[in-house]
């Protein structure tokens, strides 16, 4: 199956990041002229939504900032209200590199996962980050490998492709905070199937990632407990019935 | 110098099991999503921290000792543990607070959606009235 059968969407989710939002459309738009965008500005008080809506974006403006996982499961809603078949999530801060995305759908394309991951560290190219970061993100690497059964690399990486599956699971029921980690074990617990591909990833050009080094403490405290309370809970919709 | 007074094991006893009653409350009630991880992280640091100055009585006898607390040590018990309902309930006054100014913007929005349909469908029927 090529992806020019398939209805796709990609999923941007954008938040003051009227700096990056055009290009990062014009990049998509270059990769895939096919690929339907929404950009979803999570309560952005910049010109994020009219640059979105000039680079020929659906837009959808949320009245004030929920921050990403709510701003990640409104486009999740989009799709699958309107029907889409394959989602693409790529953030807005241009991070993501759109050359990258074939990657990352080639598995969803050929059924071999329900929802693709780009890794950063899956591959040999280097990412560098702060050291507090990557233990962070080595640790969670390793107890969601532990919990999912299944060796994972990226666990923050919201750079994915997901099938009609899969949207349905995250447009039901997506975490907050670090969504892309309780995503992770959501997947694997609904038994869908969930693969890594090696991805490169940019730094940020414009503007501030927008995890400080106390914000991220206290939301790898609460990574964790919901991990923990995970294991106790069984799964809210099991994948038969989404 | 007198002995400082020493926490009594009953006391001790009881304070432990009803705060580990309290983190087991919090963890079932995550659990069965009836609360957000967000708002249980500031119950779970309030149960850990007295079931740790519950259980341990030696710790207790000598945080009472450092404040001065020569009576009675599980007095200190009672002052965390207002302290720690202190800050819940002002963090949950920032929340209340949010969620109001969040309210107030979501009613204005609703209200200008349908003011919008309702200006838009009347436009239409009196276009066509008008032919």
């Amino acid at each position: 199956m090529s992806a020019d059968d398939v209805r796709r969407i990609a999923i941007v989710p954008a938040y003051n990041e009227e700096r990056n939002i055009g290009r990062v459309l014009d990049e998509l738009r270059a990769f895939d002229a096919g690929l339907e965008v929404v950009v979803v500005s999570d309560g952005s008080f910049d010109r994020t939504a009219e640059i979105a809506a000039e680079h020929g974006a659906h837009v959808v403006q949320l009245p004030f900032n929920l921050g990403i996982g709510g701003a990640v499961q409104t486009g999740f809603r989009y799709a699958r209200e309107n029907g889409y078949d394959l989602v693409v999530r790529c953030d807005g801060d241009g991070q993501h590199d759109p050359s990258e995305l074939p990657k990352v759908l080639a598995p969803v394309l050929a059924g071999e996962a329900d929802i693709a991951v780009g890794s950063r560290f899956a591959g040999a190219d280097g990412y560098r980050s702060s050291a507090p970061r990557r233990i962070g993100i080595r640790l969670l690497a390793l107890v969601v490998s532990a919990i999912a059964r299944q060796r994972v690399t990226d666990t923050t990486s919201g750079f994915q492709a997901l099938n009609r599956r899969a949207l349905e699971l995250f447009a039901a029921d997506y975490p907050h905070d670090y969504p892309e980690v309780e995503g992770m074990v959501m997947t694997i617990k609904h038994r869908l199937t969930l693969c890594e591909v090696p991805v490169r990833m940019r730094e940020r050009e414009h503007g501030q990632s927008s995890i400080t080094a106390l914000r991220s403490i206290y939301y790898m405290t609460k990574v964790f407990v919901a991990l923990f309370v995970g294991l106790f809970r069984r799964s809210v919709l099991p994948a038969e019935d989404v | 110098m007198t002995l400082a007074a020493q926490t009594p094991l009953k006391v001790s006893i009881a304070a432990t099991v009803a705060s580990v009653l309290l983190v087991l409350v919090v963890f079932e009630l995550i659990r069965s999503r009836r609360l957000q991880e967000r708002y249980a992280l500031l119950w779970l640091l309030t149960g850990t921290t007295l079931v740790v100055l519950s259980a341990w009585r030696g710790g207790l006898n000598t945080i009472a000792a450092w404040f001065g607390v020569r009576g009675y040590p599980p007095a200190v018990l009672f002052a965390v543990g207002l302290l720690f309902v202190i800050l819940v309930l002002l963090h949950y006054s920032t929340v209340i607070s949010r969620l109001s100014d969040q309210n107030v913007v979501l009613a204005q929005r609703l209200a200008l959606l349908e003011t919008r349909l309702s200006e838009a469908e009347g436009g239409r029927e009196a276009s066509t009235a008008g032919r």
